[in-house]
């Protein structure tokens, strides 16, 4: 039972209201994240710095394996290091894709032509 | 014009008491729907975020990487190697480097030791010092000044004491490494004088970088050449959308959505079904059937995708996407923390929403049509 004078809101409005909420809440977080800009450019050109110095080439997110750790600089067949066409076994393997040039051969049964 | 809008509002009324009518069971279905759009778009503004970070911190990296092959496998490069590389035309300058891993038993984790170039003053090592990535100082709990052991695969002893620790600014690329001088290196790891991890090569003209890169791999074609564009073009494919386990992440929830929206419109109530068999015995039309209905789907997509996408973008931008730490860890023990700046990029938004509202839509309009077109008398019976 409403209080009286109470008048409910029609539901547009409500829905209205909601979906300003929610871009309200979006458009500051987006705000924020740009009052950050100029924070996250000094960051990134530190990090870069550092980077160019040490000769850094792959980020350190998976370091379980060389091949997940460097995957821009381990060999062909590090991800199959323990035996030939042996499936890989960690975890970030299923993240992280083998090199780009990797796997142009296939198994054919047919007899190569002399 | 104002009779249409006022129309189409009493629809929307109309549309949102009909969906408050069954609280529990929309909200459910939005929250569902909002779970989904949030973990979608966590994994799509993360790998986005991930990518552009590595771009930027990465720029820089070394034009050329050369890596000494045998058998398919990497090996140590050769003081003779260093003097046919540096005798070419169009390098400036060959830097021997020497880096590799170490599993670190006491802390249960790898690192990456890495001895720092002679020219870079910034991080230069003396003996019995070591420079420590951010990571590896959280994990073994180290601060400058402290002391720092290693145990080599062989049992050698390495004692350091902590010089520096590197900056979080780094940690996304440094938070696994540790800096140590030459002698140190050879010594703890038993490399002979002669020998080194791979060559680092600065090219006098940027634009040469291909031509140079094949010249090289003509006089060591037992040599792998990476370029700086190869660097940036595996890290461009890191978290890309084909790989497994997001792709199965993508694939098993949407379609467990999908479902659930099916389920949902295909098995519309008895009350629902007699409340579309009124309204239309009253004098509605099937078109304004399936306007309402239509704006009841709009009232769930558009507040479910926008509460998702802005949980996402909390997700991600204050959190650096916590919730995937496990998934990404694996089963290594270091993890950097660093701080990640999505981007609102348009096609992504377009992406994900084509990737959520459309199989919701598909799911519902079918059989909310197929219930509209039935004759009221059939469908109250």
């Amino acid at each position: 039972m409403n209080a009286p004078g109470f008048v409910r809101p029609r539901g547009s409005t409500l829905f209205a209201a909601t979906v300003a909420v929610l871009l309200v809440g979006g458009a500051g977080s987006i705000g924020l994240a740009l009052l950050r800009g100029a924070a996250d450019e000094t960051r990134r050109a530190e990090g870069r710095a550092t980077a160019a110095a040490l000769g850094l080439t792959d980020v350190a997110l998976f370091g379980e394996a060389r091949y997940t750790r460097h995957p821009s600089q381990a060999d062909l067949a590090s991800a199959f290091q323990d035996g030939p066409a042996v499936l890989d076994h960690f975890p970030a393997g299923s993240l992280v894709r083998p090199p780009h040039d990797f796997g142009r051969g296939s198994f054919t049964t047919e007899e190569p032509i002399r | 014009m104002s009779t249409l809008v006022e129309r189409e509002r009493h629809l929307l009324d109309f549309a949102v008491a009909s969906l408050a009518r069954r609280p529990t069971k929309n909200l459910g279905l939005t929250l569902v729907y909002a779970l989904v759009v949030f973990l979608l778009g966590s994994v799509m503004l993360f790998g986005s975020a991930v990518r552009r970070e590595a771009a930027a911190i990465l720029a820089d990296a070394p034009e050329i990487v050369a890596q000494n092959m045998v058998m398919g496998r990497h090996e140590l490069a050769t003081g003779a190697d260093l003097d046919a590389l540096k005798g070419l035309r169009g390098v400036r300058r060959v830097e021997p480097r020497l880096w590799g891993y170490l599993w670190d038993s006491a802390g249960a984790a790898n690192y990456t030791l890495m001895v720092p170039s002679p020219t870079d003053g910034a991080h230069a090592v003396a003996a019995g010092e070591s420079i420590v990535g951010e990571a590896v100082a959280r994990a073994r709990k180290l601060t400058v000044g402290k002391p720092f052991f290693l145990v080599s695969p062989t049992g050698k002893f390495l004692r350091t004491r902590v010089k520096a620790v590197l900056s979080d600014a780094s940690a996304l690329v440094s938070a696994d490494l540790v800096l140590v001088d030459e002698a140190s290196f050879r010594t703890f790891f038993g490399l002979p004088a002669d020998r080194w991890t791979d060559f680092a090569l600065t090219i006098t003209n940027p634009r040469e970088v291909s031509t140079v890169s094949e010249k090289a791999s003509v006089k060591l074609p037992g040599y792998r050449f990476v370029t700086r564009a190869d660097i940036h073009r595996t890290n461009e494919a890191l978290f890309s959308w084909r790989e497994g386990l997001a792709l199965a992440l993508f694939a098993s929830s949407l379609l467990a959505f999908v479902i659930l929206a099916f389920d949902k419109a295909s098995g519309l109530s008895a009350e629902e079904r007699r409340e579309i068999g009124i309204l239309k015995a009253i004098g509605w039309e099937t078109s304004d059937v399936l306007r309402m209905k239509l704006w009841e789907g709009v009232v769930i997509s558009l507040t479910a995708f926008l509460l998702g996408l802005l949980a996402a973008w909390v997700h991600v931008s204050a959190f650096s996407a916590g919730l995937f730490e496990p998934v990404l860890k694996g089963w290594s023990t270091l993890y950097p923390q660093f701080a990640l700046s999505p981007r609102i990029d348009a096609l992504e938004i377009a992406t994900l929403a084509l990737m959520t509202v459309v199989p919701y839509t598909a799911a519902t309009v079918v059989p909310i049509w197929k219930t509209a077109v039935t004759d009221p008398d059939t469908v109250m019976r």
